[in-house]
């Protein structure tokens, strides 16, 4: 006598039911993935039994008996193979944070100047895109290779710089420093000038805010970064000591060393990647619509401040997607360090540890999972930078 | 990411799918109407395409001799150039039948990468190769020098293990492949080359002034460089030990491509069982009973193709020493056809 319930609604058959037909579907697609998932890892054992091929990892705790020309940690050839991979993962990582930064500042200059008014400038840089980018890399990286060992000296006539440093087609090879007692003073000043820094230009950045003033937050800044450190320093009695490099009888030894295949890779690199920033670089801008640009003119400001302050802002946005995509491939393309002779990740591990243990399945599984990290974490830092910079709808 | 994840399985698949061991080579081989043999990109001497793309070398020459065998025709053969470094995923995975490419036997290779060799078709060991202008007389003044190297090799391994055992410091530069290796010491980057000897002798050939570089005398390794196989399939390992076998018993027997037809008439029981006219020997391994005459009358035997790839006859002016046959103070030994 009263509501109608709800199971009055017309029935329909579950097999029409739109939920029961995507689980349904989600199901049985990820059924077949699993199957095949479990059939490729099964298929796999079952041949590598067959043909009595070692696996599993017990290899990791093995000796290398092999030698790095690069190690960032301690490293010799009665090491274990896990060893190696740690020494060729930070190899990879130095030269493609390097990498990364270096092609942001080239990409940025270069995409910068191709919009110039000046003819000059964004013909050079129009020509250095084209030309650039319409080469293979692994061709880029063999030809830089080899204009850094031509062009420099052999090692009995190397060049001597001015506070003790060598340079010959062996690499260039620098005084190292030895920080000694009293250094963490220096450090300590470091991080209070850094702190003092940031805080200088949150409050000057309130107050000019509230009045209007501004203040000179890059000399100030300066001087708390870098000056005071140098005051301690000197206070502290200069607690560096410089380790020279001495010339041997076949090579320089001790000090710091730059190897000219870390030279040539990272150059080859930062040139190739830094033409498609310039691309992405110089279509974000263009995005920005010319009324921005007009608007910041009649409100006065300078074309220099006009792209640092209105221009890039907003060219970010349409920027920042595009650009991981070039620092992914970056790290991904320092997998050619092979055929110039850097001992990265590929050339170390998924070369002569590979080799040597001949578990293939194994060491390429490990190295593709490394890389599959390394672009997901990147990925998620540039998304991170991208919600920030995104704009924020009030 | 689940998309990203989803590829690599169904790659992944595909590919174990399509490289399940087959145990039938032989059959293979012959459906295929081809021998796919894993070869140097170029070693001259081993391995080596010319510019009609003909290949030549002491190992390419034993894949004739295989092919041959099996077809009377030591032409079908596809040479697949493979890197020191992808050889042995190259005949793991199928992609070869056989690797003829100036392999050392060792023992992990022999068990854990699943791969049998099937006999020595030149006896090596590691040696080194500096510039005169150094005046380096012995491996041992080596204590400090840059090392050019080709990776993927056990030229690596022992290069260490050798400094090592002399107390001496080392600093080796590593390439993918032996052109490249060459190349930057030839550019004044390393101080010394290493590999095998017969390998120093073939790639100073291509250097820009041979007559500056000097081997020097140490030889660090025993390096038995021979065809390998994979597990699991006896009758084709046992094919390609005979094929090699049968080139060192022409040689031991003076059989020679110009003479092996006056052969077919021989009397001397040993030769009849070598040639085919008594007993099935050939049979017995699957193939004709001619097969050693194909072998003989295509390629030769062990000491003309020898001579022809790395002896007197080449460039390279090899001496036999330990590749001269045991009779002559060599190694070079080979059971009986019987």
């Amino acid at each position: 006598m009263t509501a109608v319930p709800a199971s009055e609604r017309p029935k329909v058959s579950l097999l029409y039911n739109p939920r029961v037909r995507t689980i349904a579907y989600q199901t049985l697609l990820c059924a077949i993935i699993a199957f095949l998932a479990w059939s490729a890892v099964n298929n796999a054992i079952e041949n590598l039994r067959r043909a009595r091929i070692a696996s599993g990892f017990e290899f990791w705790q093995f000796t290398s008996g092999f030698d790095i020309s690069q190690t960032l940690i301690d490293y010799s050839s009665t090491a274990t193979y896990g060893r190696a991979f740690w020494v060729g993962l930070i190899n990879t990582l130095v030269v493609a944070a390097i990498g990364i930064v270096l092609a942001t500042i080239v990409g940025f200059l270069a995409g910068i100047a191709r919009l110039s008014k000046n003819w000059l400038l964004s013909r050079l840089a129009g020509g250095y895109v084209e030309l650039i980018r319409n080469l293979p890399l692994l061709l880029q990286l063999l030809f830089w290779y080899n204009a850094v060992l031509k062009a420099l000296p052999e090692m009995r006539d190397s060049l001597t710089l001015p506070g003790g440093g060598f340079l010959n087609n062996r690499g260039l090879f620098l005084p190292q420093p030895n920080f000694q007692g009293g250094f963490e003073w220096v450090l300590a000043a470091f991080v209070v000038g850094l702190i003092g820094a940031i805080a200088f230009r949150i409050w000057a950045r309130r107050r000019q805010e509230r009045t209007g003033e501004q203040a000179p937050v890059g000399w100030v800044a300066l001087g708390l970064v870098v000056g005071l450190p140098l005051i301690v320093y000197f206070l502290a009695g200069q607690p560096i000591a410089l380790a020279y490099p001495q010339k041997g009888r076949f090579n320089i030894s001790g000090g710091l060393e730059l190897l000219p295949e870390f030279v040539a890779l990272l150059f080859g690199l930062v040139i190739y990647t830094g033409a498609f920033i310039a691309e992405v670089v110089r279509a974000g801008i263009l995005a920005v619509s010319h009324g921005q640009t007009e608007a910041a003119y009649s409100l006065g400001l300078r074309p220099g401040p006009t792209l640092r302050l209105v221009v890039i802002p907003q060219a970010m946005r349409v920027i920042v997607p595009p650009l991981t995509n070039q620092y992914l491939n970056l790290t991904k393309n320092s997998s050619l360090a092979v055929f110039v002779g850097y001992p990265d990740l590929v050339q170390v591990f998924a070369g002569t540890v590979l080799n040597q243990t001949g578990q293939a399945v194994e060491v390429i599984a490990v190295t593709m999972a490394v890389y599959l990290t390394i672009s997901l974490v990147t990925s998620l830092a540039m998304n991170w930078y991208n919600s920030r910079m995104a704009l924020v709808e009030r | 990411m689940k998309r990203v994840l989803t590829s690599i399985i169904c790659a992944a698949a595909l590919g174990f799918a399509a490289s399940s061991a087959d145990a039938q080579t032989l059959t293979t081989v012959k459906t295929r109407g081809g021998l796919n043999c894993g070869s140097n990109p170029g070693l001259a001497g081993f391995g080596l395409p010319d510019a009609q793309g003909n290949w030549t070398g002491l190992d390419v020459e034993v894949c004739r001799a295989i092919a041959a065998a099996i077809f009377d025709d030591p032409t079908k053969v596809k040479f697949v150039p493979l890197t020191a470094k992808d050889r042995f995923t190259a005949l793991q995975s199928g992609e070869v039948d056989v690797l003829v490419r100036n392999t050392t036997w060792t023992s992990s290779r022999d068990t854990s990468l699943g791969l049998n060799f099937t006999g020595v078709d030149y006896y090596d060991g590691q040696g080194f190769m500096v510039r005169k202008a150094l005046k380096v007389n012995s491996a041992l003044e080596l204590s400090d020098a840059a090392v050019c190297v080709q990776q993927g090799t056990t030229t690596e391994l022992n290069l260490a293990d050798y400094f090592r055992a002399n107390k001496m410091k080392l600093k080796t530069v590593t390439f993918a492949t032996s052109d490249e290796a060459v190349k930057a010491y030839d550019a004044g980057r390393c101080d010394a080359y290493t590999t095998d000897a017969s390998g120093l002798y073939s790639e100073r050939l291509r250097l820009a002034n041979p007559n500056d570089h000097v081997v020097l005398p140490e030889i660090i390794s025993k390096e038995p460089l021979g065809p390998a196989v994979r597990h699991g399939d006896d009758q084709w390992f046992d094919i390609v030990k005979w094929v090699l076998y049968a080139m060192i018993i022409a040689e031991e027997q003076g059989l020679t491509q110009k003479n092996i037809g006056e052969a077919l008439g021989s009397d001397n029981p040993d030769i009849k069982k070598f040639v085919g006219t008594e007993g099935n020997y050939g049979e017995q391994l699957g193939l004709t009973k001619d097969w050693a005459v194909r072998i003989v009358k295509h390629v030769g035997n062990y000491g003309e193709v020898f001579e022809r790839n790395v002896g007197q006859g080449s460039p390279l002016k090899i001496q036999r020493g330990l590749n001269a046959l045991w009779t002559k103070g060599g190694i070079q030994y080979a059971p009986p056809i019987r």
